[in-house]
């Protein structure tokens, strides 16, 4: 395993990859919205459901990489019960470290647990990995499309 | 003409009787580089081959010696590039034991070439209600064009099964050859799993209802001695850079009968003999599908590939490949968790796996890691992933210049993919 592997693949990220959390349809959710990443085939499906303007369920099903999966699963667990604005800002953050120059500092206040992902800098070709359920779900708060791709 | 003589004796200095590919690696240079610090595992062939010196040097040689436009200047220049670009064609038509030289066209690849034949033979022939006929295992190019003209048309493009070794269904293939269908475009081998068509029977097959075939050649070129003749096909495609030439250069072959009835695909320049403002008069084979300045250097780099493979030899690069894909099958089957798809009895040097604890794109970066390079995705044949339910796979296809340490070096990365990962 070369050393920048070891960076991108932190355990945090083969944990959740092995047992991703939040990995279930959600049979009542008030929104749906399919994530594809049609370069490498990788699908995700992304439920919520809201109160008002509070995340109050959400949950994913789907297959991709370890990546994109343990990304999707790492959302689901911080977003419950945060509000949209908190959301949005949070990828935000999120996005902001992933597309930094690989030595750049990480602001680990700002992002928290997502800091696990900064090893994606040395690889820009997986920033669509590791973005992939965030634009499904922005997209899911805005109500504008069913569906996001990468492309 | 010094230049073109010493362009067209591209051959391997190392090689020798036995097949010593420790010798031919080093005709090479890639081969010798790292990556990560590691030795260049390169296991992509079917995306792309490595080029030996004989090409580079070939290419080089053309434009600091021989540099000029074909078929126009009366100066010594263009008169040895416009021999060397034929001498080239000369060498194609050899290399896949066609009739004739003119028989031979040269396009950007395989997939302007399919392209060209969808686009005159096919809108000439095809009419609402006929069929096109295909497989499953076909690569997006051999997919698209068809579709696009079926479409146009209101022609239906029908898709002959394959079985789960991955396998073309041949009896179901012969029952949907029927009255309507004016086309079978059919993959020699397949790009994402290695099998190997039958393509002689399948023409056989074809041609007793009076219906042409076009053959996709792509990956079968680089393994196989090719034999148009013997084969039977009407038109055969393949790409130069997938036989260890350069890329922008493939070759379209057409029988002349057939070639001589197609309106052109492009027009311009070359491709005339005369042009008045009320009229055009069409160049003959093959200048007539060969609009524009061509890729004089590519032509030509593919003709110093073709004499590389000459020299090697195409029944002992199938013979060591063989022992490759046996090898390299073990391997794969020796570790925990590993499918291979494509268990064809007669295929190619590809293994296609997936893994229960991995992505392919996980397994991809992982065997970057130790300087392999492997494909990971849908190999431009997303219909196939869907017929064995997966979104992509891991792919290893593997060249003559391979060899079974770097097969081992494949086995213990993916050990370790499977303990990281599992």
């Amino acid at each position: 395993m070369g050393q920048s592997n070891r960076a991108l693949y932190e355990q945090v990220i083969l944990e959740h990859n092995r047992k991703p959390r939040n990995f279930h349809a959600m049979e009542d959710a008030d929104r749906r919205i399919e994530g594809h990443n049609p370069l490498c085939g990788d699908h995700f499906t992304l439920y919520l459901k809201l109160d008002g303007d509070v995340i109050a369920d959400i949950s994913f099903e789907g297959r991709g990489c370890a990546i994109a999966k343990s990304s999707a699963s790492l959302m689901t667990t911080l977003l419950k019960g945060k509000t949209v604005r908190e959301a949005e800002d949070l990828f935000v953050q999120f996005h902001r470290m992933v597309t930094a120059k690989p030595d750049a500092p990480i602001d680990e206040k700002a992002v928290g647990k997502l800091a696990v992902f900064s090893g994606v800098r040395e690889f820009p070709i997986r920033i669509k990995c590791a973005t992939l359920s965030w634009h499904a779900l922005l997209s899911a708060l805005r109500g504008t499309h069913s569906s996001v791709t990468t492309e | 003409m010094r230049a073109v003589r010493e362009m067209s004796s591209g051959i391997p200095s190392n090689a020798t009787s036995i097949f010593d590919v420790a010798a031919l690696r080093r005709d090479f240079p890639i081969l010798q580089t790292t990556v990560h610090g590691k030795p260049l595992v390169y296991l992509d062939n079917a995306a792309t081959s490595q080029k030996p010196q004989a090409v580079l040097d070939a290419l080089a040689r053309y434009y600091a010696e021989t540099n000029a436009n074909v078929h126009r200047g009366l100066y010594q220049l263009s008169e040895a590039s416009t021999r060397a670009y034929d001498a080239a064609r000369h060498k194609v038509r050899d290399f896949i034991r066609a009739r004739l030289k003119c028989e031979i066209i040269f396009t950007r690849g395989t997939t302007e070439g399919i392209n060209l034949v969808a686009q005159t033979y096919g809108r000439q022939h095809v009419k609402a209600g006929d069929e096109i006929l295909i497989t499953h295992m076909e690569h997006h190019s051999n997919i698209v064009p068809w579709q696009v003209l079926c479409e146009e048309k209101g022609a239906r493009l029908r898709v002959a099964p394959i079985t789960d070794t991955g396998e073309l269904d041949v009896q179901a293939f012969q029952r949907m050859l029927t009255g309507r269908t004016k086309l079978v475009a059919v993959t020699y081998v397949s790009n994402a799993l290695g099998s190997v068509n039958p393509v002689k029977e399948l023409i056989g097959m074809a041609h007793a209802r009076g219906v042409p075939v076009l053959v996709d050649g792509a990956q079968a070129v680089p393994h196989l001695a090719i034999d148009v003749l013997e084969l039977g096909c009407d038109f055969f495609v393949f790409s130069g850079h997938k036989v260890f030439g350069p890329t922008g250069i493939g070759v379209l072959y057409g029988r002349a009968e057939l070639l001589e009835e197609m309106p052109p695909y492009q027009t311009g320049g070359d491709m005339i003999l005369s042009v008045r403002f009320d009229k055009t008069i069409f160049n003959s084979l093959p200048h007539k599908f060969e609009a524009g300045t061509p890729d004089i250097a590519g032509a030509i780099g593919l003709g110093a590939a073709i004499d590389y493979l000459n020299h090697v030899g195409m029944d002992r690069i199938a013979a060591h490949e063989a022992e490759l894909l046996q090898y390299g099958t073990e391997v794969l089957h020796s570790i925990d968790g590993v499918r291979i798809l494509g268990n064809a009895a007669h295929k190619a040097s590809v293994l296609s796996f997936v893994m229960d604890a991995a992505h392919p794109h996980d397994i991809g970066q992982m065997l970057d890691g130790e300087g392999i390079a492997i494909r990971a995705g849908h190999h431009c044949a997303q219909p196939l992933m869907e017929r064995f339910d997966v979104p992509a796979t891991a792919r290893a296809s593997l060249a003559f210049y391979n060899t079974c340490e770097e097969l081992d070096a494949l086995g213990k990365a993916l050990e370790r993919v499977h303990e990281v990962f599992g």
